[in-house]
């Protein structure tokens, strides 16, 4: 039980230092994006305020994460959850390098379960032997169907589905009530995204079915179904799930329903800050510190396209502090 | 050397070493925590270390009813006084309200100084309500200390 008074403790102190929402509306009452930068380096992000690239500035601090929590745990298995996004990320970026012939290096991230250079290096070598089992199946499919098509989005949906399903797999083999949780509702979550953006663009059966992960808290067989049908069914079938408030938030927007799915975890990982000794708080931080990524990047991006802070404000997720 | 002599003495061991557990494992969860809130800011370790100290009173508090009990039976002059069995038990008995008590109250009272820590990390103006949470369970441990007392002296 002791295992994690230490990390927990790091991760209180740390968490003084998170971005609440005064802090936030200071970096959105930024005239431009250097003032913006500047203001956020004063909250402890990188660069002094010189860092040009925003998606960079995003990255290092994404980077910075991990690299802490990397400090305070030995067995890092039990962030699967967290980590194999980037495996799966790195799956597609270097797929999509092999067959573009091109070396993209910014795109890959650096921490997940598997190096990203051995990713890179079985990708290249066309050695599915490389990467770990789970992963062999998904790259050869997704290998398969990008050199026979040529179609980088059907690609890009196989290795999703497969990050989703691992993301699944990963949470249900955790002994941590909390990380079985979040892993079910991003995947309930990530399906219901797809659902809905599937069901505006009238896809067909074969999509959903390639698509949707199955979970247990949405049935996803009713879920293609009614997603078929068409948006008022969709709906209906929703409001009879544990996720009926996306509806609510659906009939406002797309954004303000995307706001509603981060809120949605936000505020699952909220009722895990006060267990001194488990690993709640650890994952909560980390959720906590992507969310509050994420709230930065929509105010930057707000900025620098000259959106009103109103509409900015409409789409900055709850935050943890 | 009779038995009665042999359970006074296990009773005054039992209370030292059972109340020694409870403390060091107290005392070593808070300073892990303690540990953690030094990594991210030093200056916090005044603060802090007063919180870790807390659960190590009830190591102290088992010596003082072994040291009551050894010294009442003789063991502590080199003079032993030939105690019967039934006064045996009554010292043996008399020290267990520190042993068991001072076991699981020093380790209760390291989690709550674990989480008064970690109060103290996020919010350092908040380290005295961290430290009066945490000093609620030595009520029980004090408790327990002067029923044992009440006892070795009654007998």
């Amino acid at each position: 039980m002791e295992q994690y008074a230490y990390a927990v403790s790091r991760i209180k102190a740390r968490e003084a230092f998170l971005l609440s929402m005064q802090d936030l509306e200071q970096v959105l009452s930024s005239d431009t994006i250097e003032e913006a930068k500047r203001v956020l380096s004063d909250k402890g992000f990188d660069g002094n305020g010189e860092v040009k690239d925003t998606e960079e500035l995003l990255k290092k601090e994404t980077e910075k994460i991990w690299s802490f929590i990397w400090e305070l745990v030995e067995d890092k298995s039990v962030f699967d959850v967290f980590l194999l996004r980037n495996d799966y990320h790195n799956l597609k970026a270097a797929l999509k390098a092999d067959y573009m012939n091109l070396d993209m290096d910014s795109l890959y991230l650096d921490y997940g379960t598997v190096d990203k250079d051995v990713i890179k290096k079985a990708v290249k070598d066309k050695d599915a032997l490389m990467l770990p089992e789970d992963m062999r199946e998904t790259y050869e499919k997704a290998q398969s169907v990008l050199l026979k098509t040529g179609d980088g989005q059907l690609c890009d949906i196989i290795v999703d589905k497969a990050c989703l399903e691992a993301i699944k797999t990963a949470g249900d083999k955790s002994e941590d009530e909390m990380i079985k949780k979040y892993a079910e509702l991003y995947v309930a979550l990530s399906d219901i995204k797809i659902a809905v953006r599937g069901n505006k663009l009238r896809k067909s059966a074969d999509f959903f079915n390639m698509a949707l992960a199955k979970c247990d808290t949405l049935d996803v067989d009713a879920l293609v179904k009614n997603s078929l049908k068409g948006a008022e069914e969709l709906y209906d079938y929703l409001k009879g799930t544990a996720y009926s408030g996306a509806v609510e938030a659906l009939s406002e927007s797309y954004s303000a329903f995307e706001k509603w799915c981060d809120n949605l975890i936000v505020d699952h990982i909220k009722k895990q800050k006060y267990n001194a000794f488990t690993l709640g708080p650890i994952a909560s931080y980390i959720v906590a510190r992507e969310n509050e990524i994420k709230a930065v990047r929509i105010i930057l991006s707000g900025i620098s396209n000259d959106l009103s802070s109103e509409s900015v404000r409409e789409r900055l997720r709850d935050m943890y502090v | 050397m009779t038995l009665g002599v042999a359970l006074a003495i296990a009773g005054a061991v039992i209370a030292a070493v059972m109340s020694g557990i409870g403390s060091a494992k107290g005392v070593g969860m808070a300073g892990q925590a303690a540990a953690g809130v030094c990594t991210e800011d030093p200056n916090k370790f005044g603060k802090v270390l007063i919180l870790q100290l807390l659960p190590g009173t009830q190591g102290i508090y088992g010596l003082l009813i072994a040291f009551i009990t050894l010294s009442q039976i003789g063991i502590l002059g080199g003079n032993p006084e030939s105690l019967s069995l039934y006064e045996g038990i009554a010292y043996f008995v008399a020290c267990l309200p520190m042993a068991f008590v001072g076991l699981w109250s020093a380790i209760s009272q390291g989690k709550t100084a674990v989480a008064g820590i970690q109060l103290t990390a996020k919010n350092p103006d908040q380290m005295g309500k961290g430290m009066i949470f945490a000093a609620m369970v030595e009520t029980y441990a004090i408790l327990a200390l002067l029923v044992s007392i009440l006892a070795i002296f009654g007998i």
